[in-house]
């Protein structure tokens, strides 16, 4: 399609990013070399090598679990609350202060466009900072039983769509509440968590508070299998997030698990069109669809079904696809070579079980990993591509007639994560809501995030619940 | 005229979708006294048991989750008063089962009945005391609800027959789940009773299914049942929880792990029964002129 504005590149900077040629672990407050082979960070967008990162051993995950088990005995366990909130202050506030630095360093290792990780990804985690940060001296009031005490060492493990964010949801309740962490990043996104390390050491955070172990599937089976972790807590797929509920079985770990969805975005007749349909193209294709709430399923009514597809292939027909650090770009690359090749594989099961694909003129660079924004109509319940998650910026439509039917369609998931409703009518709002089993349920919106509000999945999306009064629980002993 | 009468004696059988079927494998088993006399066959409930129980209960969870609260409070408190009209037969036979003084029996059916009093009265607190309106930055009523979690097998615990088996029954109710319960193996004979007492309570027919057997046998089939939602492992057989968790793993279910030993049933209850067999909905609903 044609654009009415031709847009001058317009590229943010990324001198304010020194990214050194090889990264360590941090444990105990220092940076120290990994015992396995240095895996390499590549940027999805040019495939190019932006620095070699330590792979932690069991032993280094060892090494770190048992700082953060000291630091947990003599340092963070006994400090005065008031005083472990000020530290989440600092952090909050560093965040701030560096802000631009960890937007540019995570779109470079991740892929995502710089006005997401700008004005998304980088803010909130520092929100979720400023918000735990005070409930630290408050846990007495927050409603979880009598005397909540922390669990110990929590070991986190995270995705690589919102790096930095997932690992603000992570370590900020957990410190919140008294306990010490031992997290290990994404392998392709290992980046912005060792310059959180580097924040870590500007706030003067106590040594072993946090501790970070980069490596692969590994590492991570390492960090959750350790005897001397009271608590683990994931974010990832439903697969990973099976084995991780195995390996815990039989033991004292308490478990929190954040996976996948499939979630249905509901439009009904009524809604105005034109912003349903933005939010709509927000909630499949922000990030490239890497989200685990993203609206992946479009259930239109009927009625609606062509006006919202015609409206919908108008807008997607300007989003703008190319490189992550341009201001102007809406969509960003696919963050591996890996996760690529399972969206095109996806894309052509819906097409050989029947679907029809319909994707804008929308050309490509030649290096690095990219997908177009991508619409399969003709869909039904039973194709996997409406079933089976993605990951990725396509978009299934399916169609319903009745509000009962919408709901029914809606539920017809293992999933449970998230849903959208898009209606004038708030009555409607809040029925259709109350059906939904899903753990979040955005009206007239869509991937809408904030630290005072819970979030997590109902079935087979996980359980436990981030962010809130809710996500205090996941970290304390004996939280109602 | 002889007052000899030839006592009636009754059939324990299963309680299922609101009927008092037998196990359809044939099977029954001898139940003893605490000392070892013979007290009634009662019905050995096979994995088809098991299965027609989760299809009963799934089938049963959208009216009582839909239920109001209010309603679900008046049921659970029916309970409490059918129960009180059979007081003196639940003593009978917690004291014959446990090998409790017939005090002592009493005093774990008191506590039974009165536990059915306290999770009624939750019933239209939990949202106040779970639920929440969040502060976002934004234009949006954001609020927190809790909500069932849906099918909750339960296996119930092996020594309190009747007050350890109302403890973790009547939350999973309470919270507005439906529950497919494995009774105590060795004294199963309360619970075929209290099922006699849903079945005249109002509760809907397969909001709750009693199955009396050994749950060491039917016990993985519930926890690897795809359409269970969460399981109570309290009562799980020693030395077969840490395989029946990793069975509910397959579908990502809400487990609750045994307590070392069985707990002391006449403390009080807390929230801790109720909390595992809730999720937390969170709606954002926009705001605007």
């Amino acid at each position: 399609m044609t654009s009415l504005f031709e847009y001058a590149p317009a590229p943010e900077s990324r001198s304010i990013v020194d990214v050194a040629p090889s990264y360590g672990l941090f444990v105990d407050g220092e940076f120290v070399d990994g015992s396995g082979t240095p895996l390499k960070t590549v940027n999805p967008a040019t495939e190019e090598v932006l620095s070699e990162v330590a792979t932690a051993t069991d032993a280094d995950v060892d090494r770190a679990v048992r700082a953060a088990r000291r630091a947990f005995t003599r340092v963070w366990g006994p400090m005065r609350p008031a005083d472990r909130g000020k530290y989440l202050f600092r952090i909050a506030r560093l965040l701030q202060e560096r802000a631009r630095e960890f937007a540019v360093l995570e779109s470079l290792d991740n892929g995502k466009p710089i006005r997401e990780s700008r004005d998304v990804d980088v803010p909130l985690a520092a929100a979720h900072f400023f918000y735990h940060a005070g409930w630290a001296d408050k846990l007495d009031w927050a409603g979880l039983g009598p005397g909540p005490r922390p669990l110990g060492v929590a070991g986190q493990v995270i995705p690589w769509n919102f790096p930095l964010l997932m690992l603000a949801w992570k370590v900020a309740p957990a410190l919140a509440t008294g306990n010490t962490v031992v997290l290990k990043p994404a392998e392709t996104t290992p980046l912005t968590a060792l310059l959180f390390a580097e924040v870590c050491r500007q706030a003067d955070l106590p040594p072993g508070v946090v501790n970070i172990v980069t490596g692969a599937g590994d590492t991570g089976r390492a960090v959750v299998e350790h005897e001397d972790v009271d608590k683990v807590a994931f974010t990832g797929s439903t697969e990973v997030g099976r084995s991780i509920a195995r390996a815990v079985a039989g033991t004292r770990k308490k478990l929190t698990l954040e996976l996948g969805g499939k979630a249905a975005n509901i439009v009904f007749d009524d809604a105005p069109i034109d912003q349903a349909v933005e939010g709509v193209v927000q909630g499949i294709f922000s990030n490239q669809g890497h989200v685990c709430c993203a609206g992946s399923r479009l259930l239109v009514q009927e009625s609606v079904h062509d006006e919202v597809i015609a409206s919908l292939q108008r807008r997607i027909g300007t989003l703008r696809l190319g490189d992550p650090l341009d201001k102007n770009t809406d969509i960003g690359a696919i963050n591996s070579a890996e996760q690529l090749a399972r969206i095109r594989e996806l894309s052509d099961v819906g097409e050989a079980e029947g679907a029809s694909r319909w994707q804008p003129a929308c050309e490509l660079p030649e290096r690095g990993y990219w997908f177009p924004p991508t619409v399969f109509t003709d869909v039904s319940p039973a194709h996997r591509i409406a079933r089976d998650e993605v990951f990725g910026p396509v978009l299934s439509v399916l169609t319903f007639r009745t509000p009962d039917e919408a709901v029914a369609k809606a539920n017809n998931t293992t999933y449970g994560l998230s849903a959208g409703i898009w209606t004038e009518k708030g009555s409607r709002i809040l029925a259709i809501a109350d059906r939904l089993r899903a753990g979040v349920v955005w009206a007239n919106t869509f991937n809408q995030f904030d630290p005072t509000s819970p979030f997590g999945g109902y079935k087979q999306s996980g359980y436990g619940r981030e962010g809130g009064r809710h996500g205090l629980a996941a970290y304390l002993e004996g939280a109602r | 005229m002889s007052t000899d009468r030839l006592a009636v004696r009754k059939t324990y059988k299963l309680y299922v979708n609101g009927a008092f079927p037998r196990s359809e494998s044939g099977r029954t088993y001898a139940v003893t006294d605490a000392k070892g006399a013979f007290l009634a066959n009662a019905a050995w409930a096979s994995r088809k048991d098991a299965r027609d129980a989760v299809v009963a209960a799934r089938a049963a969870a959208g009216k009582w989750s839909g239920a109001t609260a209010y309603n679900r409070g008046q049921v659970l408190y029916r309970v409490a008063e059918v129960m009180e009209g059979r007081h003196a037969q639940f003593c009978e036979e917690v004291a014959a089962g446990e090998g409790l003084s017939s005090s002592r029996a009493r005093a774990a059916v008191d506590a039974a009945i009165d536990r059915w009093v306290w999770y009624a009265g939750w019933t239209d607190k939990l949202g106040a005391v779970l639920g929440a309106a969040n502060p976002v930055a934004g234009p949006y009523f954001d609020f927190s609800v809790p909500e069932p979690t849906g099918v909750v097998a339960v296996l119930a615990p092996q020594r309190s027959s009747l007050l350890g088996l109302v403890s973790v029954l009547a939350p999973v109710l309470a919270g507005g789940n439906t529950a497919v319960v494995v009774t105590s193996r060795t004294r199963p004979l309360p619970a075929v009773t209290l099922g006699e007492v849903l079945a005249t309570s109002d509760v809907p027919a397969g909001v709750v299914n009693l199955l009396t057997g050994d749950a060491e046998e039917i016990g993985p089939w519930l926890a690897e049942h795809d359409d269970v939602d969460a399981i109570d492992l309290t009562g799980a057989p020693a030395g077969c929880a840490m395989e029946l968790e990793r069975l509910a793993a397959g579908s990502i279910k809400r487990v609750v792990r045994p307590p070392a030993e069985e707990p002391d049933w006449s403390a009080d209850p807390g929230l801790t029964r109720l909390t595992p067999f809730l999720e937390t909905k969170t709606v954002w609903h926009p705001m605007g002129l």
